[in-house]
């Protein structure tokens, strides 16, 4: 909650805009830079190609994935590289965007 | 959302010599009638056709998104090299812009753009005008062929192939490969970073070498360099080159080609004037060039320079860019251009909407690069805006692959799948 109130305020001092809905926003900041992740796992997470599927991923089962890739504990061909550049806060941001996302079978 | 049959319009390509606005004609009359607010995208490749996609959806379909593309058909680049490879055909690299079209509302419109008046935010075509509310210019790179002598386009599409946009070129490319005699000489120059794709060239030989190893094993693959060093994975292309083509690939640094005799195959260097059997010349690159007749280019006559909240111009108001033509310590790669179209595509909403876009994109970027037909080596980065620096910056903790293996073939050709389905589907 704190990181949200900083959020809104710096947008709103920087960019001397009225106030919005932080809420809002930081769901918009969570979808953003699950924009990066589907490349590989999907539109919003799901994909059909045989990479793992984040739509629908328990939270802390998420947030243990990605804290064990950025320490080594557990071996990836890849992640290692995309965990180590987030914070904490990020991955559970991530994993809450992804948690609230429907498996798509289009994908 | 209804979908306008008519909304796919068909368009001659008129060679118009480009006028510099203030003072361009607006050319015959408005293409689709606008209603509401518009974004007009000039370009469907990774970039643009992305940031037509998550626009409509952001928007919730609200923002009416015209995507303006040359080709019937999108074709990757990326994993392109594996055709020369023999692994995949272009046919497996090609989808069409249905989905964009049916799913997701997309305007499309196939046809050239003429000029652009970033005053009158005006597009026009050889046959009409289309105006916008925000432009989104994504064309990807152009050929400087001046800088190499006896190179033009058209040398380049009937003997001597850059196949770095994937399409005819790469299948002439592969036709020159298959045609050469056991005992031949495959070279390929590379121009000085940045250019599309850095870790692509040496791809390129991995896949040409896995060729010749088991078509023509007497040829050589050569590799001309105009980079002090090879410029990506230079470990890992290492050991792919030693291990899997032993004494098949020569590379050599600091040879940058300056100039072809096209009859002859020969490309000649400062130092050296070599002969080749298949000779495949990648040029320097700079923006395409709709970012030219967006009036967007940046003072070094190659790249545009953005705001890396919204990929705005840093000349034009209203005028956004993404993908291969920003100036950016960026890669210029398929994945890192739909990794800027959904910041661009957010931060488009956002504004179309009076809000405030997201202050704190992080961004990814992962480029594959198949070193045979099954084996695979990647390098990944995240990329952090920085506000002192106003810039993209690589975090900590990127980086390549521990060595090549199959496991990661199969996650590029998962990724590659995936990633078609994200932009196209
Ligand atoms: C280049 C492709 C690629 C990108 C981009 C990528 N991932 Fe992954 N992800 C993988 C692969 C491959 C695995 C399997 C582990 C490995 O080999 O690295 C994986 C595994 C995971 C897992 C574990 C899933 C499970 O079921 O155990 C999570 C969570 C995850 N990724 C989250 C993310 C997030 C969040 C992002 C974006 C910030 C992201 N990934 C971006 C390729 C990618």
């Amino acid at each position: 909650m704190k990181k949200r109130i900083i959020f809104a305020l710096t947008c709103a001092v920087a960019m001397a805009l009225p106030v919005f809905d932080a809420q809002a926003e930081v769901d918009k900041h969570a979808r953003n830079l699950a924009g990066s992740c589907a490349a590989c796992h999907g539109t919003n997470g799901s994909n059909k190609s045989g990479m793992p599927i984040l739509a629908g991923m328990d939270k802390a089962l998420f947030v243990t994935a990605l804290k064990e890739f950025k320490s080594g504990a557990r071996p990836a061909t890849v992640m290692q590289h995309h965990a180590k550049g987030y914070t904490d806060e990020e991955f559970e941001l991530l994993a809450d965007f992804f948690a609230a996302q429907k498996i798509s079978k289009k994908h | 959302m209804s979908i306008n049959r008519r909304d796919f319009l068909k368009m001659t390509v008129a060679g118009i010599a480009v006028g510099a606005f203030p003072g361009i004609a607006i050319a015959g009359s408005e293409l689709l009638k606008k209603k509401g607010q518009r974004v007009v995208i000039v370009g469907g490749g990774f970039g643009g056709a992305t940031a037509a996609k998550y626009i409509r959806d952001w928007s919730k379909n609200k923002i009416e998104v015209v995507l303006i593309e040359r080709n019937a058909m999108f074709i990757s680049c990326p994993m392109s090299n594996t055709v020369l490879g023999g692994s995949r055909t272009i046919n497996d690299l090609t989808r069409s812009y249905d989905a964009l079209k049916k799913k997701h509302g997309v305007k499309l419109v196939q046809g050239e753009v003429t000029a652009i008046d970033p005053e009158k935010q005006t597009v026009m075509l050889a046959n009409g005008h289309l105006s916008y509310d925000r432009l989104i210019v994504a064309p990807g790179v152009d050929f400087m062929f001046d800088q190499i002598e006896g190179l033009d386009a058209k040398v380049a599409d009937t003997s001597i192939p850059h196949a770095w946009k994937a399409g005819t070129q790469t299948v002439a490319l592969r036709k020159q490969m298959e045609s050469m005699v056991d005992g031949g000489v495959f070279a390929i120059s590379i121009p000085k970073a940045p250019y599309r794709c850095p870790p692509g060239p040496y791809e390129r030989a991995c896949q040409v070498a896995h060729y010749l190893k088991n078509n023509k094993p007497k040829s050589k693959v050569l590799i001309l360099d105009a980079n002090p060093d090879i410029t990506s994975k230079k470990g890992l292309f290492m050991a792919a080159w030693n291990e899997l083509y032993p004494g098949m690939v020569e590379y050599r640094p600091n040879a940058a080609v300056l100039k072809v005799d096209v009859a002859g195959k020969i490309a000649k260097t400062e130092f050296d004037d070599v002969k080749a059997d298949v000779l495949n010349i990648i040029p320097p690159m700079k923006a395409g060039a709709v970012a030219s007749m967006a009036g967007v280019v940046g003072a070094d006559g190659r790249w545009c320079a953005v705001d890396f909240i919204t990929y705005e111009s840093k000349v034009h108001k209203n005028i956004h860019v993404i993908g291969d033509a920003v100036a950016a310590a960026l890669p210029k790669s398929g994945h890192m251009a739909t990794s800027q179209a959904k910041i661009c595509a957010a931060a488009v909403v956002e504004m179309l909407q009076g809000k405030s876009p997201d202050q704190n994109p992080a961004i990814v970027n992962t480029c594959y690069s198949m070193v045979s037909n099954t084996e695979a080596v990647h390098v990944a980065n995240v990329f952090r805006f920085n506000t002192e620096k106003q810039a993209m910056v690589s975090a900590d903790g990127g980086g390549v692959s521990g060595k090549r293996s199959a496991e990661e073939g199969a996650f590029a050709n998962f990724w590659l799948n995936t990633i078609l389905d994200d932009v196209l589907g």
